[in-house]
Protein backbone atom coordinates (compact mmCIF):
# COMPACT_ATOMS: atom_id res chain seq x y z
CA UNK A 1 0.00 0.00 0.00
CA UNK A 2 1.46 3.36 -1.21
CA UNK A 3 0.67 6.57 0.79
CA UNK A 4 0.15 9.58 -1.35
CA UNK A 5 -0.50 13.14 -0.78
CA UNK A 6 -2.08 15.33 -3.53
CA UNK A 7 -0.54 17.32 -6.01
CA UNK A 8 1.26 14.52 -7.51
CA UNK A 9 4.72 15.33 -9.41
CA UNK A 10 5.30 13.58 -12.31
CA UNK A 11 7.76 11.54 -10.60
CA UNK A 12 5.27 10.16 -8.24
CA UNK A 13 2.79 9.74 -11.08
CA UNK A 14 5.23 7.65 -13.24
CA UNK A 15 6.19 5.33 -10.28
CA UNK A 16 2.26 4.29 -9.89
CA UNK A 17 1.48 1.30 -12.05
CA UNK A 18 -2.24 -0.32 -13.12
CA UNK A 19 -3.24 -2.32 -10.20
CA UNK A 20 -1.35 -0.90 -7.45
CA UNK A 21 -3.14 -0.06 -4.21
CA UNK A 22 -2.61 3.49 -2.44
CA UNK A 23 -4.06 5.76 0.24
CA UNK A 24 -4.54 9.35 -1.21
CA UNK A 25 -4.74 12.29 0.74
CA UNK A 26 -4.77 15.45 -0.16
CA UNK A 27 -7.76 18.46 -1.71
CA UNK A 28 -9.73 17.25 -4.43
CA UNK A 29 -13.21 18.31 -6.12
CA UNK A 30 -16.20 16.71 -6.76
CA UNK A 31 -17.85 16.71 -10.48
CA UNK A 32 -20.50 14.98 -12.32
CA UNK A 33 -22.37 15.35 -15.19
CA UNK A 34 -24.24 18.49 -14.94
CA UNK A 35 -21.20 20.07 -13.35
CA UNK A 36 -19.06 19.01 -16.08
CA UNK A 37 -21.42 21.05 -18.20
CA UNK A 38 -21.15 23.97 -16.77
CA UNK A 39 -17.53 24.30 -16.57
CA UNK A 40 -17.73 23.06 -20.20
CA UNK A 41 -20.24 26.14 -20.80
CA UNK A 42 -17.80 28.33 -18.68
CA UNK A 43 -14.38 26.96 -20.99
CA UNK A 44 -16.29 27.77 -24.22
CA UNK A 45 -17.34 31.33 -23.10
CA UNK A 46 -13.92 31.63 -22.03
CA UNK A 47 -15.17 32.30 -18.24
CA UNK A 48 -13.13 31.76 -15.21
CA UNK A 49 -13.12 27.81 -13.65
CA UNK A 50 -14.54 27.98 -10.39
CA UNK A 51 -10.99 26.17 -9.44
CA UNK A 52 -7.59 25.47 -11.80
CA UNK A 53 -7.46 22.92 -13.71
CA UNK A 54 -3.49 22.51 -13.34
CA UNK A 55 -2.58 19.44 -11.54
CA UNK A 56 -6.27 19.21 -10.10
CA UNK A 57 -7.91 15.86 -9.18
CA UNK A 58 -11.25 15.81 -10.09
CA UNK A 59 -13.61 13.24 -8.08
CA UNK A 60 -16.51 11.64 -10.06
CA UNK A 61 -18.83 11.60 -6.84
CA UNK A 62 -21.96 13.43 -5.69
CA UNK A 63 -22.57 13.12 -1.97
CA UNK A 64 -25.20 12.75 0.43
CA UNK A 65 -26.36 15.62 2.69
CA UNK A 66 -23.56 16.04 6.10
CA UNK A 67 -25.12 15.24 9.48
CA UNK A 68 -24.99 17.03 12.48
CA UNK A 69 -20.92 16.93 13.37
CA UNK A 70 -19.72 15.90 9.60
CA UNK A 71 -18.25 17.88 7.13
CA UNK A 72 -20.22 15.44 4.08
CA UNK A 73 -22.07 12.23 4.41
CA UNK A 74 -22.03 9.04 2.29
CA UNK A 75 -19.55 9.88 -0.36
CA UNK A 76 -18.09 7.05 -2.92
CA UNK A 77 -17.47 7.51 -6.37
CA UNK A 78 -19.82 7.35 -9.48
CA UNK A 79 -19.48 5.70 -13.10
CA UNK A 80 -16.70 7.44 -14.04
CA UNK A 81 -17.75 6.02 -18.11
CA UNK A 82 -20.61 8.81 -18.28
CA UNK A 83 -17.73 11.52 -17.98
CA UNK A 84 -15.94 10.11 -21.18
CA UNK A 85 -16.86 12.75 -23.34
CA UNK A 86 -15.34 15.06 -20.71
CA UNK A 87 -12.05 13.93 -19.78
CA UNK A 88 -9.83 14.47 -22.68
CA UNK A 89 -10.42 18.19 -22.90
CA UNK A 90 -9.77 18.80 -19.09
CA UNK A 91 -6.93 16.67 -19.39
CA UNK A 92 -5.47 18.35 -22.23
CA UNK A 93 -5.44 21.70 -19.79
CA UNK A 94 -3.50 20.16 -17.27
CA UNK A 95 -6.07 18.15 -14.98
CA UNK A 96 -3.78 15.75 -13.12
CA UNK A 97 -6.24 12.85 -12.90
CA UNK A 98 -9.57 11.36 -11.83
CA UNK A 99 -10.89 9.22 -9.11
CA UNK A 100 -14.34 7.55 -10.07
CA UNK A 101 -15.14 3.76 -10.64
CA UNK A 102 -15.25 1.40 -13.59
CA UNK A 103 -13.90 1.61 -16.84
CA UNK A 104 -13.77 4.94 -19.28
CA UNK A 105 -13.17 4.67 -23.04
CA UNK A 106 -9.86 4.35 -25.08
CA UNK A 107 -9.60 7.76 -25.81
CA UNK A 108 -9.63 8.97 -22.04
CA UNK A 109 -6.97 5.81 -21.64
CA UNK A 110 -4.90 7.61 -24.60
CA UNK A 111 -5.30 11.45 -23.73
CA UNK A 112 -4.02 10.26 -19.88
CA UNK A 113 -0.66 8.76 -21.88
CA UNK A 114 -0.28 11.69 -23.65
CA UNK A 115 -0.93 13.97 -20.63
CA UNK A 116 0.99 11.96 -18.10
CA UNK A 117 -2.04 11.75 -15.50
CA UNK A 118 -3.83 8.83 -13.49
CA UNK A 119 -7.00 7.45 -12.91
CA UNK A 120 -7.97 5.85 -9.51
CA UNK A 121 -10.66 3.32 -8.76
CA UNK A 122 -12.92 3.72 -6.20
CA UNK A 123 -14.85 1.18 -4.66
CA UNK A 124 -18.16 1.60 -6.11
CA UNK A 125 -20.75 1.31 -2.96
CA UNK A 126 -18.12 2.05 -0.28
CA UNK A 127 -19.62 5.41 0.55
CA UNK A 128 -19.55 5.57 4.12
CA UNK A 129 -15.76 4.67 4.14
CA UNK A 130 -15.24 7.44 1.48
CA UNK A 131 -17.62 9.96 2.88
CA UNK A 132 -15.28 9.18 6.66
CA UNK A 133 -12.08 9.98 5.11
CA UNK A 134 -13.35 13.89 4.05
CA UNK A 135 -12.05 15.61 6.62
CA UNK A 136 -13.46 19.14 5.12
CA UNK A 137 -15.81 19.79 2.64
CA UNK A 138 -16.54 23.38 0.96
CA UNK A 139 -18.86 23.76 -1.80
CA UNK A 140 -17.18 25.94 -4.74
CA UNK A 141 -19.50 26.06 -7.79
CA UNK A 142 -23.11 25.48 -8.54
CA UNK A 143 -24.65 25.17 -5.26
CA UNK A 144 -28.26 24.93 -7.43
CA UNK A 145 -27.38 21.69 -8.24
CA UNK A 146 -27.42 20.10 -4.66
CA UNK A 147 -25.33 16.77 -4.56
CA UNK A 148 -24.00 17.49 -8.04
CA UNK A 149 -22.40 20.90 -7.22
CA UNK A 150 -19.09 20.98 -7.01
CA UNK A 151 -17.31 20.51 -3.81
CA UNK A 152 -13.56 20.90 -2.86
CA UNK A 153 -13.02 18.10 -0.69
CA UNK A 154 -9.78 17.69 2.16
CA UNK A 155 -9.69 14.02 1.74
CA UNK A 156 -7.53 11.67 3.87
CA UNK A 157 -6.62 8.52 2.90
CA UNK A 158 -9.00 7.47 0.49
CA UNK A 159 -8.46 3.72 -0.61
CA UNK A 160 -7.82 3.54 -4.27
CA UNK A 161 -6.24 1.52 -6.58
CA UNK A 162 -4.52 2.69 -10.12
CA UNK A 163 -6.98 1.84 -13.17
CA UNK A 164 -5.12 3.60 -15.45
CA UNK A 165 -1.67 4.66 -15.17
CA UNK A 166 0.28 7.51 -16.64
CA UNK A 167 1.85 5.44 -19.33
CA UNK A 168 -1.76 3.73 -20.01
CA UNK A 169 -1.73 0.66 -18.84
CA UNK A 170 -4.90 -0.44 -17.65
CA UNK A 171 -6.78 -2.48 -15.20
CA UNK A 172 -9.78 -3.43 -16.62
CA UNK A 173 -9.19 -6.27 -18.71
CA UNK B 1 -63.47 -5.53 5.96
CA UNK B 2 -60.51 -4.41 7.54
CA UNK B 3 -59.47 -1.25 7.27
CA UNK B 4 -56.05 0.61 6.99
CA UNK B 5 -54.81 4.29 7.16
CA UNK B 6 -52.51 5.04 4.46
CA UNK B 7 -50.73 7.11 7.20
CA UNK B 8 -49.47 3.61 8.12
CA UNK B 9 -48.60 3.09 4.74
CA UNK B 10 -46.72 5.99 4.80
CA UNK B 11 -45.19 5.29 8.41
CA UNK B 12 -44.27 1.85 6.85
CA UNK B 13 -42.51 3.33 3.77
CA UNK B 14 -40.61 5.82 6.17
CA UNK B 15 -39.05 2.82 8.45
CA UNK B 16 -38.23 0.64 5.76
CA UNK B 17 -36.82 3.01 3.78
CA UNK B 18 -34.66 4.18 6.56
CA UNK B 19 -33.40 1.05 7.10
CA UNK B 20 -32.93 0.20 3.70
CA UNK B 21 -30.28 2.69 3.13
CA UNK B 22 -28.27 1.54 6.02
CA UNK B 23 -28.24 -2.12 5.68
CA UNK B 24 -27.51 -4.69 3.42
CA UNK B 25 -29.92 -8.04 3.09
CA UNK B 26 -28.56 -11.01 4.81
CA UNK B 27 -27.74 -12.71 1.74
CA UNK B 28 -26.40 -10.47 0.02
CA UNK B 29 -24.10 -9.65 2.42
CA UNK B 30 -23.37 -13.55 3.29
CA UNK B 31 -22.66 -13.82 -0.64
CA UNK B 32 -20.38 -11.13 -0.55
CA UNK B 33 -18.30 -13.05 2.11
CA UNK B 34 -18.17 -15.80 0.28
CA UNK B 35 -16.85 -13.92 -2.84
CA UNK B 36 -14.32 -11.88 -0.81
CA UNK B 37 -12.56 -15.77 0.08
CA UNK B 38 -13.22 -16.85 -3.46
CA UNK B 39 -10.92 -13.79 -4.84
CA UNK B 40 -7.11 -12.84 -4.71
CA UNK B 41 -6.10 -9.33 -5.81
CA UNK B 42 -7.73 -6.23 -6.14
CA UNK B 43 -10.88 -8.27 -6.41
CA UNK B 44 -10.32 -9.00 -3.18
CA UNK B 45 -9.21 -5.72 -2.16
CA UNK B 46 -12.76 -4.01 -3.45
CA UNK B 47 -14.76 -6.88 -1.71
CA UNK B 48 -13.11 -6.66 1.52
CA UNK B 49 -13.69 -2.78 1.37
CA UNK B 50 -17.58 -3.43 0.70
CA UNK B 51 -17.99 -5.67 3.44
CA UNK B 52 -16.08 -3.24 5.83
CA UNK B 53 -17.87 -0.42 4.59
CA UNK B 54 -21.21 -1.89 5.69
CA UNK B 55 -19.60 -1.72 9.83
CA UNK B 56 -18.29 1.56 8.69
CA UNK B 57 -21.85 2.91 7.83
CA UNK B 58 -22.79 1.38 11.13
CA UNK B 59 -20.97 2.62 13.49
CA UNK B 60 -21.22 6.00 11.78
CA UNK B 61 -25.24 6.21 11.00
CA UNK B 62 -24.02 6.67 7.22
CA UNK B 63 -25.97 5.54 4.09
CA UNK B 64 -23.93 2.16 2.25
CA UNK B 65 -23.82 3.83 -0.77
CA UNK B 66 -24.28 7.78 -1.54
CA UNK B 67 -26.87 6.69 -4.31
CA UNK B 68 -29.43 5.93 -1.77
CA UNK B 69 -31.75 5.68 -4.79
CA UNK B 70 -34.49 5.99 -6.92
CA UNK B 71 -37.66 4.88 -4.20
CA UNK B 72 -39.34 1.73 -5.93
CA UNK B 73 -42.18 0.42 -3.60
CA UNK B 74 -44.22 -2.42 -4.43
CA UNK B 75 -47.45 -3.05 -2.49
CA UNK B 76 -49.90 -6.08 -2.46
CA UNK B 77 -52.93 -4.64 -1.21
CA UNK B 78 -55.58 -7.53 0.03
CA UNK B 79 -59.00 -6.39 -1.64
CA UNK B 80 -60.55 -7.22 1.93
CA UNK B 81 -58.72 -4.08 2.88
CA UNK B 82 -60.27 -0.42 2.62
CA UNK B 83 -57.98 2.32 2.32
CA UNK B 84 -58.57 5.41 4.29
CA UNK B 85 -57.08 8.96 4.73
CA UNK B 86 -54.28 10.84 1.78
CA UNK B 87 -54.29 8.66 -1.89
CA UNK B 88 -52.38 6.29 -1.68
CA UNK B 89 -49.07 7.65 -3.83
CA UNK B 90 -49.31 10.83 -1.35
CA UNK B 91 -48.92 8.45 1.64
CA UNK B 92 -45.92 6.77 0.14
CA UNK B 93 -44.13 10.07 -0.82
CA UNK B 94 -44.42 11.46 2.26
CA UNK B 95 -42.83 8.33 3.39
CA UNK B 96 -39.84 8.72 1.14
CA UNK B 97 -39.98 11.80 1.30
CA UNK B 98 -38.97 12.12 5.78
CA UNK B 99 -36.93 9.28 5.51
CA UNK B 100 -34.55 10.85 2.90
CA UNK B 101 -34.34 13.94 4.62
CA UNK B 102 -34.08 12.37 8.49
CA UNK B 103 -31.59 9.98 7.33
CA UNK B 104 -29.40 12.21 5.32
CA UNK B 105 -30.19 10.25 2.03
CA UNK B 106 -29.27 11.86 -1.06
CA UNK B 107 -31.86 13.24 -3.43
CA UNK B 108 -31.47 11.99 -6.47
CA UNK B 109 -34.37 12.57 -8.45
CA UNK B 110 -34.81 15.35 -11.26
CA UNK B 111 -36.71 16.46 -14.13
CA UNK B 112 -35.62 14.12 -17.04
CA UNK B 113 -34.82 17.02 -19.56
CA UNK B 114 -34.21 20.34 -16.96
CA UNK B 115 -32.03 18.22 -14.98
CA UNK B 116 -33.64 20.35 -11.65
CA UNK B 117 -33.45 18.19 -8.64
CA UNK B 118 -37.18 17.64 -7.27
CA UNK B 119 -35.65 18.25 -3.95
CA UNK B 120 -37.13 15.58 -1.70
CA UNK B 121 -36.66 12.24 -3.70
CA UNK B 122 -40.32 11.92 -4.74
CA UNK B 123 -42.18 11.01 -6.26
CA UNK B 124 -41.75 7.24 -5.57
CA UNK B 125 -42.32 4.86 -8.47
CA UNK B 126 -45.18 2.64 -6.64
CA UNK B 127 -46.48 -0.55 -8.44
CA UNK B 128 -49.71 -2.03 -6.35
CA UNK B 129 -51.05 -5.51 -6.99
CA UNK B 130 -54.48 -6.39 -5.85
CA UNK B 131 -54.39 -9.88 -4.14
CA UNK B 132 -56.65 -11.67 -2.06
CA UNK B 133 -56.77 -11.32 1.45
CA UNK B 134 -56.75 -8.41 4.71
CA UNK B 135 -53.03 -7.21 4.93
CA UNK B 136 -51.08 -4.86 3.00
CA UNK B 137 -47.33 -5.89 1.98
CA UNK B 138 -44.71 -3.31 1.64
CA UNK B 139 -41.78 -3.79 -0.29
CA UNK B 140 -38.96 -0.94 -0.14
CA UNK B 141 -36.32 -1.18 -2.73
CA UNK B 142 -33.45 1.56 -3.01
CA UNK B 143 -32.53 1.71 -6.39
CA UNK B 144 -29.39 2.83 -7.56
CA UNK B 145 -28.87 4.05 -11.41
CA UNK B 146 -24.69 3.61 -12.16
CA UNK B 147 -26.81 -0.25 -12.23
CA UNK B 148 -30.05 0.51 -13.76
CA UNK B 149 -28.11 2.45 -16.60
CA UNK B 150 -27.10 -1.08 -17.72
CA UNK B 151 -30.46 -2.45 -17.80
CA UNK B 152 -31.57 -3.59 -21.18
CA UNK B 153 -34.88 -5.14 -22.73
CA UNK B 154 -35.06 -7.58 -25.88
CA UNK B 155 -38.01 -8.34 -27.85
CA UNK B 156 -37.35 -11.82 -29.11
CA UNK B 157 -38.56 -13.95 -31.64
CA UNK B 158 -40.20 -16.99 -30.17
CA UNK B 159 -37.52 -19.01 -32.21
CA UNK B 160 -34.25 -17.56 -29.84
CA UNK B 161 -36.07 -19.37 -27.29
CA UNK B 162 -34.04 -20.14 -24.04
CA UNK B 163 -30.67 -20.06 -25.98
CA UNK B 164 -31.89 -16.39 -26.74
CA UNK B 165 -33.15 -15.44 -23.43
CA UNK B 166 -29.33 -16.32 -21.90
CA UNK B 167 -27.69 -14.89 -24.46
CA UNK B 168 -29.49 -11.69 -23.34
CA UNK B 169 -28.77 -11.96 -20.06
CA UNK B 170 -24.93 -13.05 -20.42
CA UNK B 171 -24.77 -9.99 -22.96
CA UNK B 172 -26.31 -7.26 -20.80
CA UNK B 173 -23.52 -8.25 -18.54
CA UNK B 174 -20.73 -8.61 -20.70
CA UNK B 175 -21.60 -5.17 -22.07
CA UNK B 176 -22.00 -3.61 -18.95
CA UNK B 177 -18.07 -4.86 -17.87
CA UNK B 178 -16.89 -2.65 -14.38
CA UNK B 179 -19.87 0.36 -14.86
CA UNK B 180 -22.51 -1.12 -12.62
CA UNK B 181 -20.72 -1.94 -9.51
CA UNK B 182 -20.05 -5.71 -10.02
CA UNK B 183 -20.42 -8.99 -8.29
CA UNK B 184 -23.75 -7.80 -9.67
CA UNK B 185 -27.37 -9.18 -9.40
CA UNK B 186 -29.52 -9.88 -12.50
CA UNK B 187 -32.92 -9.48 -12.74
CA UNK B 188 -34.96 -10.97 -15.49
CA UNK B 189 -38.20 -10.69 -16.58
CA UNK B 190 -39.19 -13.49 -19.21
CA UNK B 191 -42.60 -13.12 -21.20
CA UNK B 192 -45.34 -10.60 -20.44
CA UNK B 193 -45.40 -7.53 -22.51
CA UNK B 194 -42.77 -4.25 -23.30
CA UNK B 195 -44.05 -2.75 -19.84
CA UNK B 196 -44.99 -5.62 -17.83
CA UNK B 197 -41.68 -7.62 -18.93
CA UNK B 198 -39.77 -5.24 -17.61
CA UNK B 199 -41.78 -4.84 -14.35
CA UNK B 200 -40.74 -8.69 -13.60
CA UNK B 201 -37.04 -7.78 -13.80
CA UNK B 202 -37.75 -5.48 -11.11
CA UNK B 203 -39.52 -7.50 -8.98
CA UNK B 204 -37.27 -10.47 -9.55
CA UNK B 205 -34.60 -8.55 -7.98
CA UNK B 206 -36.99 -7.92 -4.94
CA UNK B 207 -36.36 -11.54 -4.19
CA UNK B 208 -33.75 -13.16 -1.97
CA UNK B 209 -30.51 -14.16 -3.52
CA UNK B 210 -29.95 -18.17 -3.57
CA UNK B 211 -33.48 -18.78 -3.80
CA UNK B 212 -34.54 -20.09 -7.10
CA UNK B 213 -37.56 -19.81 -9.18
CA UNK B 214 -40.37 -22.69 -8.33
CA UNK B 215 -40.00 -23.34 -11.97
CA UNK B 216 -37.55 -26.17 -12.97
CA UNK B 217 -36.68 -25.28 -16.36
CA UNK B 218 -37.20 -20.91 -15.37
CA UNK B 219 -34.28 -21.82 -12.25
CA UNK B 220 -32.06 -23.83 -14.46
CA UNK B 221 -32.15 -20.64 -17.07
CA UNK B 222 -30.97 -18.91 -13.41
CA UNK B 223 -28.08 -21.56 -12.62
CA UNK B 224 -27.01 -21.31 -16.69
CA UNK B 225 -27.08 -17.83 -17.14
CA UNK B 226 -25.13 -17.17 -13.76
CA UNK B 227 -22.06 -20.18 -14.83
CA UNK B 228 -22.26 -18.09 -17.86
CA UNK B 229 -21.58 -15.10 -16.22
CA UNK B 230 -18.94 -15.95 -13.68
CA UNK B 231 -17.10 -17.29 -16.61
CA UNK B 232 -16.76 -13.83 -18.35
CA UNK B 233 -13.75 -12.72 -15.98
CA UNK B 234 -15.11 -9.08 -15.15
CA UNK B 235 -15.33 -10.03 -11.24
CA UNK B 236 -15.56 -7.39 -8.34
CA UNK B 237 -15.29 -3.70 -9.42
CA UNK B 238 -14.59 -4.83 -13.27
CA UNK B 239 -10.95 -5.82 -11.52
CA UNK B 240 -11.70 -9.34 -12.55
CA UNK B 241 -12.04 -12.24 -10.90
CA UNK B 242 -14.58 -15.46 -10.32
CA UNK B 243 -17.78 -13.54 -9.05
CA UNK B 244 -18.82 -11.11 -11.61
CA UNK B 245 -22.62 -11.91 -10.73
CA UNK B 246 -23.83 -12.93 -7.09
CA UNK B 247 -27.03 -14.44 -8.58
CA UNK B 248 -29.62 -14.49 -11.52
CA UNK B 249 -33.15 -14.06 -10.51
CA UNK B 250 -35.63 -14.83 -12.97
CA UNK B 251 -39.39 -14.08 -13.22
CA UNK B 252 -41.95 -15.29 -16.10
CA UNK B 253 -45.39 -14.60 -17.21
CA UNK B 254 -47.17 -16.11 -20.41
CA UNK B 255 -46.30 -14.21 -23.54
CA UNK B 256 -47.85 -12.90 -27.37
CA UNK B 257 -48.29 -16.47 -29.43
CA UNK B 258 -45.57 -13.98 -31.88
CA UNK B 259 -42.96 -13.07 -28.97
CA UNK B 260 -40.37 -13.40 -26.64
CA UNK B 261 -39.55 -10.58 -24.55
CA UNK B 262 -36.40 -10.57 -22.30
CA UNK B 263 -36.03 -7.58 -19.74
CA UNK B 264 -32.59 -7.37 -18.08
CA UNK B 265 -32.39 -5.03 -14.85
CA UNK B 266 -29.24 -4.74 -13.13
CA UNK B 267 -28.58 -4.26 -9.70
CA UNK B 268 -24.98 -3.32 -8.06
CA UNK B 269 -23.64 -5.32 -5.25
CA UNK B 270 -25.08 -3.17 -2.57
CA UNK B 271 -28.65 -4.87 -2.56
CA UNK B 272 -31.04 -2.81 -0.34
CA UNK B 273 -34.36 -4.63 -0.05
CA UNK B 274 -36.31 -4.33 3.22
CA UNK B 275 -40.22 -5.78 3.45
CA UNK B 276 -43.29 -5.95 5.97
CA UNK B 277 -46.52 -6.82 6.18
CA UNK B 278 -49.26 -4.76 7.66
Amino acid sequence: MKFLKLPLSAEEKRALHAGDAVCLSGTIYTARDCAHRRIFELLDADMPLPFSLKDAFIYYAGPCPAPAGKPVGSCGPTTSARMNMFAPRLLKLGLGGMIGKGEMSEEVRRTIAECGAVYFAAVGGAGAIYGNCIKKSDCVAFPDLLSEAVYRFEAENLPLVVAIDSAGNCIYP
Amino acid sequence: MRSISTQQIADCVYRLARRAGLTLTEPCREALKRAAEAESGAAKFALETILENETVAKRENLPVCQDTGMAVVLLEIGQDVALTGEPLQNAVDDGVRRAYRDGYFRKSLCDPLTRVNTGDNTPAHVHVDIVGGDHVRVTFLAKGFGSENMSRLAMLTPAEGREGILRTIVEAVAGAGSRPCPPVVVGVGIGGSFDSCALLAKKALTRDIGTRNAREDVAAIEREALSRINALGIGAQGFGGKVTALDVLCEIAPTHIAGLPVAVNMQCHCVRCEKEEL
